[in-house]
């Protein structure tokens, strides 16, 4: 029997980027707030200083500060006539655990989605006609404007301290920044980072082809910034250990950095780490939730009842609580019919690799998310006319860092060990040069999350199962970006290039991004959504899923969290402004 | 013999205990309420713990003459620097077998464990220390047998790389193991050893990054960013420094 705490306002699962959000503002309001963290508290002096947070061995290769799979994991498959079988090791995707949640050791790379990418499917029907869109594609239009979240995206930049340059101030188009992008209201609250060499001859080459680079909206930040939370940040050093790292010169956004200084003070907020959740409770309608369950590390069972109930656990954990919960309908790909886990999309990213010519790169000397970037073919920012696919995405130098247990090029057919392959190590290594595109991966009928029939966690429920392939739009997609990369690449003269457009299948041993979208999506219409405009869901009204990136309808040609960041603070002022005087469904 | 501080004979103790420590780790930490401010107190890091010379923790006498003389093929010496015995490389794999690496701790190992597609990644129950074992067990039968008798490190150089190779590309199939999956195990490791931070027993006195010209643990380029096409001039340093600021017994 799970022992039962006193009564909170607020519970939320997971004290990651949204989590930590949304504690802010609602314990600001005074709501009395507790937050549940599967891992343990996490701080820079204590689990990342500028001592030792640069080990490639421990962050990069031994995953020191991501999520256990004993703790919890997935299945994974390509099709439905797959038997999933677990990830064992976390390597394609690399989930966050503990205070602050993947926000500790992301790279930081902050972008909005374009404004057409809110309104893809009927854009795409006005543009190009309904019939030209896959029927097995079931992207649809978001239930919110680029014009309603754009002061979200201010407030979230403005958190976390964002360094870029606009390239579009309220309608005006601004010289060095990125022309495609959306109306901002005001400038990045920090000036860009400098460039490296690498970053610096990839403009150059695109500029010479009539392209218009800009630098990454990057959240590790370029000079000391303190945010309207009061909290300072500093000058990022461009020390080459960044995603998959803690920074230790507190310079890079997190939740640690940007909210806790100022969250841990509130009275009204307290955190339980190291308690996984392992429900949300529902009373006998089941339309109303009364709190979550979860268990310690003891295994002891505690039951915190709350009246608002808020999942922020991480894209693919808010499904699977989701699904464990029994809220919503579960999907079925079959019949098409069912919501929950429904829209599971991905990333599709391809790079091109070269050995430059009396060049010294210096590339340890890197930023995670600096860099210089095009988006002339991002979205619809280019006509598809003719071209067989939608979607795109935004290409560039964006090399992360030199660490020589897993960044040592050599050239084609060196062998991969013995005197030669030490020979080409030693004489390639300052000059081999990687440029990449990030891209769009559209949502399709039978991409899905479920509950596996046969694997379980460590507590005895079932591990979610993921189904997921690229499809000919997205490979087709990719091949064209990378084709466009390639010709830049060629104007830099290189001694030699592979270019390695996305092929399928997906391969859940080869990282590629952490920016699993879908299964909890948002939307207009309750037989194709699991929340409403609000995040709130559909079926009980007092749960929300505030912004993390399940609630995505399909995956756009950015990283995500600067979205997620923007829904964190939007479904925070639709608690505040709409549901607190009014409980109950806001649409 | 690595360089000892005036700290080694505890190094040992402390070594244990540490592995022991992170062997638990997850399980040890305990659950918490925190509230009221950030709850920082003294004592609480967690630096790597240095590795250092003493016997072997994992490997039997045969098994480590086997793998410092294929480390050395894998990474050979050569006028640019040590190879992959004298940098440290079995040494370093020695300790990350004896550790919670060995084990696969924190993998998830629940049955049912089937074959599957690539895509979907590493499905036995075996795990490093398990593999090493047997692989190295596998291998010193196949050069018995096909060498009259002799163990790999008697082998000569070009001996060695033969078998290497084979093993490498499934030309050579000894018994029981996945000749091509423990080589790729091996390389692996031993490029890690190469390259790592020297805290961890491999790249001594930094020989991996001097080669390569990797300033380590630096951790502030400001100065050098815009600095285009000038080679770093930095030699590197590690977490621990440098061997030669470091006291010799
Ligand atoms: C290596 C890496 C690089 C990345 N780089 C970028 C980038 O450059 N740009 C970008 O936009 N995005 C990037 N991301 C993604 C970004 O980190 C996430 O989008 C963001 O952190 C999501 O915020 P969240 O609040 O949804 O989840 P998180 O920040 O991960 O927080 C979720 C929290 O919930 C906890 N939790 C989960 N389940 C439970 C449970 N059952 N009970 C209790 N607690 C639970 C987790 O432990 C975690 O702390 C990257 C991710 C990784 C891993
Ligand atoms: S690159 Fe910058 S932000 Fe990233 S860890 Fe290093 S100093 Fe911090």
């Amino acid at each position: 029997m799970a022992r039962k705490l006193p009564r909170k306002d607020v519970v939320i699962v997971g004290l990651g980027w949204t989590g930590s959000i949304l504690a802010y503002e609602l314990a600001k309001q005074g709501l009395d707030v507790v937050a549940i963290e599967r891992g343990p508290w996490r701080d820079t002096a204590t689990d990342f200083p500028p001592g030792y947070a640069q080990d490639e061995l421990r962050y990069g290769v031994r995953l020191d500060l991501f999520l256990r799979p004993q703790q919890e994991t997935l299945t994974v498959r390509n099709n439905m006539t797959q038997t999933a079988l677990p990830i064992r090791r976390f390597s394609g995707f690399l989930p966050g655990n503990g205070v602050g949640g993947a926000g500790v050791h992301w790279n930081g790379q902050t972008w909005r989605f374009l404004p057409s990418d809110f309104n893809l499917r009927s854009h795409l029907e006005e543009r190009y006609g309904a019939d030209k869109i896959p029927a097995d594609m079931t992207i649809q239009d978001w239930p919110v404007t680029y014009d309603e979240l754009e002061p979200y995206y201010d407030r979230f930049e403005k958190l976390a301290g964002i360094s870029g340059k606009a390239g579009n101030l309220n309608g005006v188009k601004q010289a060095g920044g990125n022309p495609f992008e959306g109306w901002r209201s005001s400038e990045y609250p920090t000036p860009p980072l400098k460039q490296n060499y690498g970053s610096a001859l990839f403009a150059e080459a695109a500029t010479k082809l009539g392209y218009k680079p800009f630098p990454r909206p990057s959240g590790n930040i370029s000079e000391a910034y303190t945010n309207p939370l009061g909290v300072t940040m500093g000058q990022c050093t461009y020390c080459g250990f960044c995603e998959r790292f803690g920074c230790g010169n507190y310079a890079k956004a997190s939740p640690q950095v940007c909210v806790l200084p100022a969250l841990m003070r509130l009275p009204n907020f307290s955190v339980q780490t190291e308690s996984e959740v392992t429900r949300v409770n529902l009373d006998s309608t089941g339309k109303r939730a009364t709190g979550v369950t979860y268990v310690d590390t003891s295994g002891e069972e505690w039951e915190q009842p709350a009246d608002i109930v808020l999942v922020c656990a991480f894209s693919l954990f808010n499904v699977r609580l989701m699904l464990l919960s029994g809220i919503g309908k579960p999907y079925d790909p079959v019949t098409g019919k069912g919501v929950v886990g429904r829209n599971y999309a991905y990333q599709t990213t391809s790079g091109v690799s070269m050995i430059l010519k009396d060049k010294a790169l210096n590339s340890f000397i890197a930023t995670g998310s600096g860099g210089m970037m095009i988006d002339e073919f991002n979205g619809d920012n280019f006509d598809h006319k003719d071209l067989g696919f939608f979607g795109g995405g935004y290409m560039g130098s964006g090399q992360t860092g030199a660490r020589p247990i897993t960044t040592m090029p050599v050239p084609k057919g060196t062998p991969k060990w013995g005197a030669q392959w030490k020979k080409a190590a030693a004489e390639t290594y300052n000059s081999g040069y990687g440029i990449s595109t990030h891209g769009s991966s559209y949502s399709y009928r039978d991409c899905y999350l479920d509950l596996d029939p046969t694997y379980k966690d460590h507590l005895g429920r079932p591990l979610m199962r993921m189904t997921f392939d690229f499809k000919d739009n997205e490979i087709k997609m990719s091949q064209f970006l990378t084709d466009r990369l390639a010709e830049i690449a060629k104007a830099l003269d290189p001694v030699e290039m592979t270019a390695s457009p996305r092929k399928g299948p997906w391969n859940s041993t080869i990282y590629q991004t952490t920016h699993n979208t879908g299964g909890t999506v948002m939307g207009a219409d309750p037989e194709t959504s699991v929340v409403n405009r609000y995040c709130q869901s559909w079926d009980v009204s007092n749960v929300f899923v505030p912004g993390g990136a399940s609630v995505f309808p399909q995956n756009h040609g950015y990283n995500p969290t600067g979205t997620v960041g923007a829904l964190a603070y939007w479904t925070a002022d639709a608690i505040k402004n709409r549901y607190l005087k009014n409980p109950g469904p806001l649409v | 013999m690595m360089h000892g501080s005036r700290l080694s004979p505890l190094s040992r103790r402390s070594l244990l205990i540490s592995t022991a420590a992170l062997l638990v780790a997850g399980t040890a930490a305990r659950a918490r309420t925190i509230t009221q401010g950030m709850p920082w107190e003294p004592g609480t890091a967690s630096p790597p713990l240095q590795v250092r010379a003493g016997p072997w923790m994992f490997f039997t006498p045969d098994e480590a003459a086997t793998v410092e003389a294929a480390v050395d093929r894998l990474i050979p010496p050569d006028e640019s620097g040590p190879g992959g015995k004298d940098a440290g490389c079995a040494v370093y794999i020695d300790r990350q077998l004896a550790g919670p690496y060995g084990v696969g701790a924190g993998l998830y190992l629940h049955p049912p464990f089937m074959p599957g597609a690539a895509s979907q990644g590493y499905q036995s129950p075996d795990m490093p220390a398990v593999r090493y074992r047997a692989g190295l067990a596998a291998i010193a039968d196949y050069v018995k047998s096909s060498f009259a008798g002799k163990s790999f490190h008697d082998l000569a150089a070009a001996d060695q790389d033969k078998v290497l190779s084979g093993l490498e590309t499934g030309a050579i199939k000894p018994k029981g193991i996945n000749g091509a999956g423990f080589f790729a195990l091996l390389l692996q490791n031993t490029q890690e050893g190469f390259f790592a931070d020297p805290v961890y027993g491999g790249n001594r006195d930094m020989a991996g990054w001097k080669m390569v010209g990797f300033p380590g643990a630096r951790y502030d380029y400001r100065d050098w960013v815009e600095r285009h096409n000038e080679k770093y001039p930095l030699p590197p340093v590690s977490i621990m420094g440098r061997s030669d600021w470091t006291v010799k017994e």
